[in-house]
């Protein structure tokens, strides 16, 4: 089928409008993007990236508007029917089955292979193989994707897109699940398969933009508010046109007063969930008052290390001291009573229940205080009172407060979460990678807000992949390697080198490497 | 909003109501019914005159009771399958208290008979719950295999220890046990009719179900250990413990519904009693969007159902299990339906329809 249509060489969009209740989600939008050209899309958390790309797949229907394929005008029902004009769609969740193989989740999407009682695995890796061979994106068709890295499995979705015919590509927030190091990779085969492809790549790292694109379109509140060539624009002007104001990236200034010591962990150890010890003796002493970083490349036990100083691991042995109690296997509960925050990994599944309305997930963990709730009764009154209060105050884009959370695009959840986390005035927070997905101006607010509870006393334990991130934030960096701290640092004496040394397992005293070239331009090109 | 989207559901529901009839109909037209006639009987013949209308109430009570404690179960995350087992323990309990304290003022023995019919039905409940709880077992296995455990100890207890001693001298032996002392009845609502107070009862319940689940802390935690069972987890609440709870609270409805068919209207335990109530409440419950304001309707309307299947019976000549496969087919309906029925678009869109593409105020991004 796809083989009797020529193949894509250029898409437009004619004034696509899509309504949400209570949100006008695209906006007359107008696009076009050609073959051999990378278009960017940004925008903020909720200008309609996601949407936008989900009716050129045919997953919603716009409201208004026409889609042009080669000039010919196509109406998309299912995804299928834009992959048989050659559009295909990298969603930022991966949609792959763990307990298959790489050519078995191939299979599964492409009807060709699919005889009468039989199902062609072999061909399906042949075919992977050729792509993976033309692209220069190495895939071993027999793996199973629970054995693989998040980086491997995002270049399996490319080459199953690639597989199923894509010739436009269409990459939402590709990079946001992957280490720097990953995400270089990534960017790097792009640039090399752009000549031949058609790509729509969505990010909020503007770097990435820069280094990947040729043109950029930017949404504001569903409408395209700027279109133009990305080398005539630095990512710090990108910043400013996408908020409407200079996005500045706070820095901490270290006002080095280090305060009392708040939490240390002592000796930890834990076991992760195939029941090897993932925490091996782990040390950490974090103080009042300072943003402690916690860099490393994911899977050397940060998620673990999280969710036990949340109390949802059980500790094999070592001690958590709390302000000198010892908090080790108590319930999350105890462990929320006692003062910690937690912004956790995953903020769809952990952070709330997606069909709660926003109010209902500012209270998840404060129901039963006595601000919100009178002899076992709920006082809604206060719940709606306070609810408009952190909507205003962080910022928060949704139609009302009663909205079901799950509705709200990625960084919006991620700011109702914060917002819960940081109005409780916890004592001290354990934040996971707060910022991945998360658009520049509400990556602005969100350090800020961190930076401004350190100054009031909170002790932070920030875990992230992003150095820079790190770098900006914390008093002190602490680098995990297989469950154990490998060693702290000042953060005025860490540099993107040093960091990467140590977290790739050698301590200082080995002999550096010779540091890799990164293919990215340093993000810092924003704050300058 | 929020209006809305019960009118939403509202109109998904008749149109899925809709759908299953004219399938239905198909059906009967196959068997050589008048599917018109048939109809005409089941939905208008119960309502034709007071009697009628009392029997449909004496059957929604029960629904009414059982459909409640679906809904706290399925709203916290477990699918309760087991009623009609929580029923018969409740008929069991109920019925020995009654025997046993035959003495008690009838202010003291009423309650108490009730008390002890819930309390029959949250242990059967409770105990799938803490299976689940603790044993991670799946709690539309246990709930099954509980109903067929409750089904032969209520043999048994009715074929033994329980019979009335009446039926083994003068000897049709029936399975069933002694009649209830009068002080553990219910009063009649209407004089010549069997509608009992166990109505005003069972609407009293959907009122406490409503407010326990919305607004109170209990059902908050309820309803999110239902509704994203990690992330309350995340939030410091014991999620297993509110899923034995939510058990405890279905089965206690179940085992109620149970107490007030033996107290009010067949004053004794008798084998069958439960009569499939277990396994409607949960189509009750599903059909009132698992909210007390549309179980109440939807019980009415199953009770309609019912009476007006054995009218068809007898006047028709259509089975009455006919009204069974209406009950199935509108199961089937209502699953496939869920998925518009939680789509917010579809919803904002039959609105902006029926407001003639008027541009809604307020919104904004
Ligand atoms: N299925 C839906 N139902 C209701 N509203 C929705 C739905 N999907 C998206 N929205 C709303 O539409 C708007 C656009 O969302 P979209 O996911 O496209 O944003 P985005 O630009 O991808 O943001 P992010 O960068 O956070 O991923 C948001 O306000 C969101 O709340
Ligand atoms: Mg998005």
């Amino acid at each position: 089928m796809t083989a009797m249509l020529e193949p894509i060489s250029e898409l437009k969009l004619e004034g696509i409008t899509k309504r949400f209740p209570g949100v006008l989600a695209c906006d007359g939008i107008s696009l076009q993007v050609r073959r051999g050209e990378v278009l960017a899309l940004v925008g903020e958390n909720g200008a309609g990236k996601t949407t936008l790309m989900n009716i050129i797949m045919g997953l919603y229907r716009p409201d208004s508007g026409s889609l042009f394929v080669n000039g010919e005008e196509v109406h998309f029902r299912t995804p299928g029917d834009a992959y048989a004009r050659g559009i295909g769609m990298v969603h930022q969740h991966f949609m792959l089955v763990p307990n298959m193989t790489v050519a078995e989740n191939l299979a599964l999407g492409l009807k060709q292979l699919h005889h009468f009682m039989w199902l062609d695995i072999k061909g399906a890796a042949r075919r992977i193989r050729e792509v993976s061979e033309r692209y220069e994106l190495p895939v071993n068709p027999d793996a199973y994707i629970w054995q693989l890295s998040v980086g491997e499995q995002q270049r399996v979705e490319l080459v199953k897109t690639l597989c199923l015919g894509a010739r436009l590509l269409i990459l939402d927030e590709p990079t946001s699940a992957l280490t720097p190091q990953e995400t270089d990779d990534l960017i790097e085969r792009l640039q090399r398969m752009a000549s031949e492809l058609a790509i729509i790549f969505i990010s909020h790292k503007l770097n990435e933009v820069k280094a990947l694109s040729d043109r950029v379109s930017i949404l504001r509140h569903g409408a395209v508010v700027f279109n133009g060539h990305t080398v005539n624009h630095e990512p710090a002007e990108l910043a400013a046109l996408m908020t409407g104001h200079e996005v500045t990236l706070p820095r901490n200034e270290g006002t080095g007063r280090p305060g009392k010591p708040l939490l240390s962990v002592k000796n930890l150890c834990v076991r992760g969930d195939r029941g090897n010890l993932v925490l091996d003796g782990l040390n950490l002493e974090l103080r009042a008052g300072e943003i402690l970083g916690v860099a490393g490349v994911s899977g050397n036990g940060q998620r673990e290390l999280a969710d036990t100083l949340a109390g949802l691991r059980a500790v094999e042995s070592g001690e958590i001291l709390f302000e000198g109690q010892n908090l080790a296997n108590c319930s999350p509960r105890a462990i929320i009573d006692a003062g910690m925050g937690y912004v956790p990994e995953d903020r769809q599944t952990e952070g709330i229940v997606p069909s709660f309305s926003v109010k209902d997930n500012f209270i998840l963990k404060d129901f039963a205080s006595q601000q919100f709730s009178k002899l076992s009764f709920l006082r809604r009154r206060e719940i709606d009172r306070h609810a408009d209060q952190l909507k205003a105050g962080f910022d928060i884009r949704c139609p009302s407060t009663s909205t079901a959370t799950g509705a709200l695009s990625g960084g919006n959840i991620q700011k109702v979460i914060l917002a819960r986390e940081i109005a409780r005035g916890p004592k001290a927070l354990v934040a996971v990678y707060p910022t991945r997905g998360i658009d520049m101006g509400a990556q602005e607010f969100i350090h800020s807000q961190l930076l401004d509870h350190r100054r009031k006393g909170v002790g932070i334990v920030l875990i992230s992949e992003e150095l820079e991130e790190v770098m900006n934030l914390s008093d002190r960096i602490a680098v995990i390697y297989k469950g154990k701290i490998l060693k702290t640092l000042p953060a005025v004496e860490a540099t993107r080198e040093r960091l990467g040394i140590l977290m790739a397992g050698l301590t200082d005293t080995d002999s550096p490497p010779e540091p890799a070239a990164s293919a990215l331009p340093s993000a810092g090109a924003v704050h300058e | 909003m929020n209006k809305q989207r019960i009118i939403f559901g509202g109109a998904v529901i008749l149109a899925v109501s809709l759908v299953a009839a004219l399938v239905v109909a198909l059906v009967l037209f196959s068997i050589g019914a008048s599917p018109l006639e048939t109809y005409k009987t089941i939905l208008m013949g119960p309502l034709s005159d007071v009697f009628g209308v009392t029997e449909v109430l004496v059957r929604a009570v029960p629904l009414l009771l059982v459909g409640l404690g679906i809904a706290i179960s399925f709203r916290s995350g477990i699918l309760n399958i087991g009623a009609e087992g929580q029923i018969q323990m409740g008929v069991l309990a109920s019925t020995a208290v009654a025997l046993a304290l035959p003495g008690l003022p009838k202010g003291i023995l009423l309650p108490l008979v009730l008390l002890a019919g819930a309390l029959g039905g949250a242990l059967w409940g409770g105990i799938a719950g803490w299976l689940r709880a603790r044993l991670q077992v799946n709690e539309i296995l246990s709930t099954v295999m509980l109903n067929y455990i409750a089904v032969q100890v209520h043999t048994f207890f009715l074929r033994g220890p329980m019979l009335d001693p009446n039926e083994l001298e003068t000897g049709s032996g029936t399975p069933q046990s002694m009649r209830l002392p009068e002080a553990a009845i219910m009063d009649y609502i209407v004089p010549g009719t069997r509608l009992h107070t166990g109505l005003i009862l069972a609407l009293v319940a959907a009122l406490l179900v409503y407010v326990l689940l919305w607004k109170t802390t209990l059902g908050y935690r309820m309803r999110a250990a239902g509704a994203g069972a990690k992330a309350a987890r995340y939030a410091g609440i014991p999620v297993e413990r509110y899923l034995v709870i939510a058990m405890l609270l279905a089965g206690g409805f179940a085992g109620l519904a149970g107490a007030v068919e033996v107290t009010g209207v067949h004053h004794r335990a008798i084998e069958g009693i439960s009569s499939g109530y277990g396994f409607a409440g949960i189509v009750v419950a599903l059909f009132g969007m698992l909210h007390p304001g549309g179980i109440i309707p939807s019980s009415i309307f199953f009770g309609i159902l019912l009476i007006g299947a054995d009218m068809t019976q007898r006047s028709a000549g259509v089975p009455a299990n006919m009204v069974l496969v209406l009950q199935g087919v509108i199961i089937l309906a209502i699953v496939s339906a869920q998925s518009f029925l939680r789509n917010s678009y579809a919803q904002a869109r039959l609105f902006r329809w029926w407001s003639g593409f008027k541009p809604k105020k307020g919104a904004q991004p």
